[in-house]
């Protein structure tokens, strides 16, 4: 064995990482202090000026309310209420309809998010579609028009991406109570505990972990969420249903502005850096107590 | 399994029951979270049921009443599907998939092996950096990424999806393989050394083969990024012909306007593979599921 073995064994790994993970990453800082358009070689200098435009940017304030209320419902649905609903899954009441459920409810998760938008596109439809037409047909006369209403444009986005992505959560805190020992609660029931003891004397102390790391994915989703909202909405009506990283497409790709694209994204790596890091420091000192 | 081995224990014990037994009972509480847990199933059910039912309808049909069974069912929808570039964006998906599998899976294990096995400088610094790419998204690279893909005049072809795919798997990838490795007997490689293998050939022989369900649960996982994947294949990628599923949608959408029967039949065909993969393999899908969420 030559010294250099394992340098040639990890090589390609370490190719395809730095071209196309790493150098992206480092540049991105770079081209943010840059104005400039994708097709000319030209890169004009401008300092922070990107970023004091993105402060007094009112479109991304939008954005950021936007990832705000996609950040807040996904938490409390795919966090909180997924572990609720993984709790009864595995609830012996319900063990024999269990399996089917929790395949139903995983289903969503093996199909693309194009067709899952395109699908909502019916349900949203604002004349024919289900939604409306329910609503209709319970008397109601002015149904939300949903994702061409400003007002419930990303909502409808929001209770989409639930749609999709609740079941994955549920499946993950299913996996981890099962791994659970069935000492524990049977310790518990024969002090007479009862199910609501139960699941937060046991069940949430035992899937703290995994709470964590959900907790961790979720809101990072949230706040680089671009497939759910761009293929639903683009973004809109207007600017509406904008989220951080549609608006980034939208700067570079549409409006031919890549440094202050690149600015937007140095912030959305810099929120997600940070709440990261918070929720790693409360995580290991509720550990310690 | 947990579930029944429980069940067994209390009619083992029937000195528990009395204990065991007011769990089985409906109460109040329960009533609700059941009724609930059948709101949530039929939320997930029904739209599926419905674009099902509804790539077997007539454009007529669909806007004259949404929630109608098909009245005559319209196979040809899929085969219009199909023909209209379903199957074009289908071959695409299966290419792109299939490759980034072969070229994530190579280059993973063979770091894995490097990290897992020999001791050389600087392979801290490899592990930090597979580490920290687990952190980092796509979405805060793209905009120098679009730019070195044209740089290395790839835009626009099968490999501006298939190689950044790759590189944004590889991290996890490393993470799973190597603790595997790790796991693998010196005695294994010590004793095929006695062969006189070379150490690539150990690596071939001795670790891939050992792997298997790990590799397995890490093709699954590249599976189901790939077919799914959007951002890149929406920028790096404008022909046509070399789309998958998730942009070619959209371009089908765009492209049949109101023929929705068609459309709706795309969209399935389009969910198809992974849902049957799925049944197939379910445990192993799971099990990739939940090592992905725990790696990452």
């Amino acid at each position: 064995m030559s010294k250099m073995t394992p340098y040639v064994y990890v090589l390609p790994c370490m190719l395809l990482l730095g071209i196309f993970v790493y150098i992206p990453l480092v540049a991105n800082f770079y081209y943010s202090l840059f104005s400039f358009s994708a097709l000319s070689p030209m890169k004009l200098f401008v300092g922070l000026q990107n970023f004091r435009t993105l402060f007094n940017d009112s479109v991304v304030g939008t954005a950021l309310i936007n990832n705000v209320w996609y950040c807040v419902i996904s938490v409390a649905v795919q966090v909180f209420l997924a572990l609720v609903i993984a709790a009864l899954l595995e609830d012996r009441l319900l063990s024999r309809v269990s399996t089917v459920l929790r395949t139903t409810y995983f289903l969503p998760v093996l199909i693309s998010m194009t067709v899952v938008a395109l699908l909502f596109s019916f349900v949203y439809h604002p004349k024919i579609g289900l939604i409306n037409a329910a609503l209709k047909a319970f008397g109601m006369k002015n149904p939300p028009a949903w994702t061409g209403d400003p007002k419930t444009a990303i909502f409808s986005s929001i209770i989409m991406s639930q749609w999709h992505s609740t079941g994955y959560t549920t499946m993950l805190f299913i996996v981890t109570i099962q791994g659970i020992s069935a000492d524990l609660y049977e310790a518990a029931e024969i002090d007479g505990a009862g199910r609501l003891q139960r699941f937060f004397h046991i069940t949430v102390p035992q899937v703290r972990e995994m709470m964590f790391v959900t907790m961790v994915t979720t809101i990072t989703g949230a706040f680089l969420v671009f497939n759910d909202v761009y293929i639903l909405t683009q973004g809109g009506p207007g600017n509406a249903s904008t989220t951080l990283a549609v608006y980034m497409y939208r700067n570079a790709f549409n409006l031919d502005k890549m440094g202050y694209a690149s600015a937007i994204a140095v912030l959305m790596l810099i929120i997600c850096m940070a709440l990261a890091l918070i929720q790693n420091k409360a995580f290991r000192s509720g550990k310690e107590d | 399994m947990q579930q029944t081995s429980m069940v067994n224990k209390t009619v083992r014990k029937p000195g528990k029951s009395k204990n065991m037994l007011p769990d089985r009972k409906m109460t109040p509480g329960m009533a609700i979270a059941c009724f609930f847990l059948l709101i949530y199933f039929l939320l997930i059910a029904y739209p599926i049921f419905w674009l099902i039912m509804n790539s077997l309808k007539t454009y007529k049909e669909i806007y004259k009443n949404i929630w109608a069974m098909p009245q005559v069912p319209q196979w040809m929808n899929y085969v219009n599907a199909w023909n209209r570039g379903v199957s074009r964006y289908f071959l695409n998906s299966v290419l792109v998939t299939g490759a980034t599998i072969v070229l994530t899976i190579f280059s993973a294990a063979l770091g894995s092996y490097s990290l897992a096995r020999f001791r050389f400088r600087g392979n801290q610094l490899v592990f930090m950096l597979c580490m920290g790419g687990m952190m980092l998204s796509p979405q805060v690279t793209l905009i120098p990424l679009y730019q070195i893909i044209r740089f290395l005049r790839i835009k626009n072809t099968y490999l501006a999806m298939i190689i950044p795919y790759s590189a944004y798997r590889i991290p996890m990838m490393i993470m799973l393989i190597r603790s595997f490795f790790l796991t693998i007997p010196k005695e294994m490689e010590e004793s095929a050394c006695l062969d006189g293998c070379s150490d690539f050939q150990i690596f071939v022989r001795i670790f891939l083969p050992m792997s298997k369900p790990i590799l397995l649960t890490c093709c699954i996982l590249i599976a189901y990024y790939a077919w799914n994947e959007f951002l890149f294949a929406m920028i790096f990628v404008d022909s046509e012909s070399l789309k998958t599923i998730p942009t070619g949608l959209m371009n089908l959408r765009d492209a049949l306007q109101t023929d929705w029967g068609t459309l709706l039949a795309g969209m399935t065909i389009s969910a198809l593979p992974l849902i049957i993969l799925f049944f197939c393999m379910q445990k192993h899908f799971i099990r990739g599921m939940t090592a992905g969420a725990v790696k990452g």
